[in-house]
Parts: structure tokens; C-alpha cells; sequence
């Protein structure tokens, strides 16, 4: 079982991207998956959570998540927020959208057991390919450029099977550059 | 047949569409909200056929709903909660005059304190309304559940409106694999409402709105009749639906690795699935524990639990409800079903306003029916993963 957590703020779509990853991973990669997001009402620009949990036999877990395999931030102003190293598992990643250096956050206290620490600019790419600032898909192909979890494939077989079409070709695109950029940091 | 990755919600949503309802009339409420959205996305898209109502309450919603009823259409509604409890008076309405209306209740915490997260307060503060009360442990099961319902609520010895339950969020907002069966398949398993209970100008009669004591104690007798019937008719639906689909939920009782066990816990809904997951872990320990599911709280498996007389050493059940100055809620009705039987029997108390039901606190309570069946005594009653 693999269990993925994702950390956004209320509108930049956190849990689209941990929606698509299920979706990924199931309707097109063949396993099991479930996706749900921080419980309770929606405001704009609070911290939020999404979860997605990937297995090759059918999910009943309805508890939370509390220990995840990979942690994946779309906003790094959240690190001074919530405890984005909470629950990490051994030998699990941590993705963070952010301008700072991985020396900068490996000084932080509550980093000294994080083991795999990949920063992406992926408000960078998403200017430049999608025209704003929405990150989640970005940080979706980053992840899966990380880990592996599920094929390229299935991530924009997900796009096209969760997203509006005008959207699908450029996250498509972004998701693709993301992808790219964190393999060849591997 | 396609899959989809599907919350509950959404997943009930095509159930109601592969019913073939011809109207629904529904108020929004959290967390329901996401289930009518998805009806009525379904009509934007062009692939419902019924009518939309948009009412201005939960109580209008049933009220409309129990008009289309009495015009022999199928129909549907959802709410929670609050929303619950403003359509009380509906519920009973729908019931007495046997219309076979089906429903989905996202559970939900009742105020005060105001509180939008799950547990399942508002469908057993519903106990005695007179509808069948179904629950689902995950999206396939709702969307299978949805059609299901119109089978059971339909069936002419039967004649019930049928809640069907989904945890709030838990379940309504929980994404997961769902198959979505064809409409043929569905149309094959649920033919189209046929009643003679409708208004009819070729075949004037009263609806029964009002019946005086002449009458009374035997219209509630034919109810109490009714869920005898619903009884084996819950089963027979469940099984049938397997024949056709592949899916079956064991009717109102699921045994999971029940066979030689000794320590059961006794669960509705999602935290079913959790403690599944329990289960095998303990067994891996050579544990002899189990779960039973219950999936039908009204009609009440009696049967099963009277049945049960000494199998198993000790019973626990998770309640998601209390009935203050009494038990937990589901508890009470296992430990009566259960009367004579020489089961240790203990409640824990949990998951109140949302709160989390971990594996670990799941653990914990087959270690405390271990203990109480060694001889420990504690209360019988529980609250448990308290702050203190």
C-alpha cells in the first residue's frame, strides 16, 4: 500500500492532484485507489490536505492517513504552517514547489530524518506553460518523475478522463515538463 | 459495464440514474451536496430522464417526493443530517401510506454542537419512522445498494421506503474504483414501478390519510408484516443482484472470518472496511476473531443474532451513536437480539462529529473483549480514543 499526502491551500487543487493520481492508478493503471481530501469546509487560501492511497488489492481502509511513502507540497509556505515531515515512512519522499535551496530546508528542525528531499520551481513551469500559478498538476508530474508510482501514461490518460478539454493538452504539457525535469534530477 | 473513479456520493448518483427514477426532488445539504450535484450534472449532460425539483426544504423534498409517489412514479431524494430531522414528519407520512420511496442520508453529526462531519446520529434519532434502513461500506456498495433499494422498497409484499446510509465524508467524499454496471443489466434486475397504491381516476380511493381507531392497530400491524417480509426480501434481492453482476453484500448480515472465531466486533458502514483490515491483522497473530457487518438495521437481523447463542466468546460492537441515558444505539439491539445467549458483550463508543476511527483504537477493542471474556470486569458501556 502506498500513501501519498498532499498539502496545498483551499483553491490551488490539491486534491484535484491527488484525484487525478488515484484515478491514474486505477481506471488506467490497473490497481486499486483511493482519494479523499482533509475533511470539512472550504475556504480559499487555508491549508488543505489530500490523500491518496494506491494498492494492488481492493482498498476498505477508511481510517485516515497518518504514515505516508511520499509528501508532495505545492505551496513551500506551508512548511512554516503545518509539519509536512509528519508521518513520513522510511525511505519515503518529500516534493516541495519552492524557490528555497534543499540546503535551506535540511536546516529546519523537523527535516532531520527526511531522507529523500526533491525541490521543484513548478510556479515556474506553470507560468510559462499554463499561464498562471496552479501548480497541482505540475507537482503531479514531478511526483510520479520521483517515484514511479504510476506510468506517464496513466497520468494523462487521467487528465483526459478527469479534466475539461481545454485544459487537457497544456497540463498534459506541464505535467510532461515536470516529469522530465524531476527524472533527470534522479 | 465502465469503471470510474467515483466518491460515494457520485457512485449512489449513478445508482439513482440506472433506476430510472422520473423525478427528483432534493435540498442541499453537506454532505450530501455533492449527490444531487451529480443528478443534476446528469441532466445538464443529457443523460437523466426525470424531473429536477428544486424545493425549498427538507421537509418539502419528502412532501414532494411523497406527491410523486402517490402518483405511482419512482423517486428519489437525499439529504443529512439537520435536514434529516426537518423531514421527520415526512418520513413517517411516506411509511404509513406505504410509498415506496428511496432515499439516501449522508450520516451526519445532529446540532448542537454544530458539527458537519459523520457519525450516525441522524438516521437512528429516524429509529421508529418506519422506513428500511440500509447502510454501505464503500462507493460500489452505495451504487449497488441505490438499486437495491428500489427492489426492496417495491416489492409488493414489502411496500417500504428505503434510507440508504453513507457515512459522511468517510464514504461521500472518499474517491475510489467503481464498476458501473449497463443500463440493460440494471433494467433486467429493477422493472419499472408497478403499484395500484396511486391515485388513479379509473380507480378512485383514498389513500389512507387518515384512519381512525377502527382501522389503526391494523395498518400498523400490515407495517410490522411488511418488514417480516422485507426481511427475505433484502436477501433475495442481494442474491439476485450477485447473479447478475458479480456483487454481493450478504443480504442484512456479513460474516468476515467469522468461521472458528471466538471475538467478533459488530459494525455498520465504513468503519466495517477499516476493521477488516484489523481482522487480518490479528488473525496473521493467530487471533480467532471476526467481523460482522450489519447492513440492515431496520428490519434488525434477530434472527441472526438469537441464532448466534453461545459461537462466539465475546461480542463488541463500534457505535457511531448513543442513546444517552441508555447504550450505545446499535448496541442496544444486539445485546437484546442477543438475550440468553452466554456472549460477553461490550460497546465502544466512537467516532462522534467526524473523528477519526483509527486501526489501532479498532485493535484495542478486540484486546478489551479478550479481557472481558478472561473475566475483567468493566463498563459495558464505552467511550474510547477520548481526549481523557
Amino acid at each position: 500500500m502506498l500513501e501519498v499526502r498532499w498539502h496545498g491551500r483551499g483553491g490551488n487543487g490539491a486534491f484535484t492532484a491527488a484525484k487525478l493520481l488515484g484515478y491514474a492508478a486505477s481506471v488506467k493503471g490497473g490497481k486499486y485507489a483511493q482519494a479523499f481530501p482533509s475533511f470539512g469546509p472550504e475556504r480559499r487560501g487555508a491549508p488543505v490536505q489530500g490523500f491518496t492511497r494506491i494498492s494492488d488489492e481492493v482498498i476498505t481502509d477508511h481510517s485516515q492517513v497518518y504514515t505516508c511513502d511520499s509528501v508532495i507540497v505545492l505551496d513551500d509556505t506551508l512548511c512554516d504552517v503545518v509539519d509536512v515531515t509528519a508521518g513520513l515512512k522510511e525511505n519515503s519522499t518529500l516534493i516541495i514547489n519552492s524557490l528555497q535551496s534543499k540546503e535551506e530546508f535540511m536546516a529546519r528542525p523537523n527535516f532531520k530524518n527526511v531522507k529523500n528531499l526533491y525541490i521543484i520551481d513548478a510556479t515556474d513551469i506553470a507560468l510559462k506553460i499554463l499561464g498562471a500559478p496552479i501548480v497541482n498538476t505540475v507537482m503531479l508530474g514531478a511526483a510520479v518523475g520521483v517515484t514511479g508510482m504510476v506510468s506517464i501514461e496513466a497520468i494523462e490518460g487521467a487528465v483526459d478522463g478527469m479534466m475539461a478539454p481545454n485544459l487537457r493538452e497544456k497540463n498534459k504539457k506541464a505535467i510532461r515538463c515536470a516529469y522530465d525535469l524531476m527524472k533527470g534530477a534522479k | 459495464m465502465s469503471k470510474d473513479f467515483l466518491s460515494a456520493n457520485e457512485a449512489a448518483a449513478y445508482g439513482v440514474l440506472l433506476s430510472r427514477p422520473k423525478v427528483v426532488s432534493a435540498y442541499p445539504i453537506t454532505p450530501q451536496t455533492t449527490l444531487v450535484e451529480k443528478l443534476a450534472d446528469f441532466l445538464a449532460q443529457g443523460k437523466g430522464h426525470f424531473k429536477y425539483m428544486m424545493v425549498e426544504s427538507e421537509h418539502s423534498a419528502m412532501a414532494a417526493a411523497l406527491g410523486v409517489s402517490m402518483m405511482g412514479a419512482r423517486v428519489f431524494t437525499a439529504t443529512s443530517s439537520q435536514g434529516l430531522l426537518y423531514m421527520c414528519e415526512m418520513l413517517h407520512y411516506v411509511s404509513g401510506a406505504r410509498h415506496p420511496i428511496v432515499m439516501v442520508d449522508a450520516n451526519r453529526s445532529t446540532a448542537t454542537p454544530w458539527n458537519i462531519y459523520g457519525d450516525q446520529r441522524d438516521v437512528y434519532a429516524m429509529r421508529d419512522a418506519g422506513w428500511i434502513m440500509l447502510f454501505a461500506e464503500s462507493g460500489q456498495e452505495a451504487l449497488d445498494t441505490v438499486i437495491q433499494a428500489y427492489r426492496i422498497a417495491e416489492d409488493p409484499t414489502v411496500m417500504t421506503p428505503v434510507m440508504v446510509n453513507l457515512d459522511g465524508f468517510t464514504l461521500t467524499h472518499t474517491y475510489d474504483l467503481v464498476d458501473i454496471p449497463d443500463q440493460e443489466l440494471v433494467d433486467k434486475y429493477l422493472p419499472p414501478l408497478n403499484t395500484t397504491n396511486k391515485m388513479d381516476p379509473n380507480d378512485p380511493k383514498t389513500l389512507c390519510m387518515t384512519v381512525g381507531p377502527d382501522f389503526h392497530s391494523e395498518g400498523r400491524y400490515l407495517q410490522q408484516k411488511a418488514f417480516e417480509n422485507a426481511a427475505e426480501v433484502i436477501v433475495k434481492a442481494d442474491k439476485e443482484y450477485a447473479a447478475l453482476t458479480g456483487r454481493s453484500y450478504g443480504g442484512m448480515i456479513e460474516e468476515y472470518r467469522c468461521e472458528d472465531a471466538e471475538l467478533v466486533l459488530v459494525a455498520t458502514g465504513s468503519v466495517a472496511g477499516t476493521t477488516r483490515i484489523v481482522v487480518d491483522g490479528l488473525r496473521a497473530q493467530g487471533k480467532k476473531v471476526g467481523l460482522v457487518k450489519v447492513r440492515c438495521y431496520r428490519p434488525f437481523p434477530k434472527a441472526y443474532f438469537a441464532g448466534l447463542e453461545n459461537r462466539f466468546k465475546g461480542v463488541g460492537v463500534i457505535d457511531r451513536s448513543i442513546s444517552f441515558g441508555f447504550d450505545g444505539t446499535l448496541f442496544s439491539e444486539v445485546k437484546s437480539a442477543m438475550y440468553g445467549s452466554g456472549a460477553k458483550v461490550q460497546d465502544y463508543v466512537v467516532g462522534l462529529g467526524g473523528r477519526d476511527i483509527p486501526k489501532e483504537l479498532i485493535a484495542q477493542m478486540f484486546e478489551k473483549i479478550e479481557k472481558r471474556v478472561e473475566g475483567v470486569q468493566e463498563d459495558e458501556v464505552q467511550f474510547l480514543g477520548m481526549r481523557w
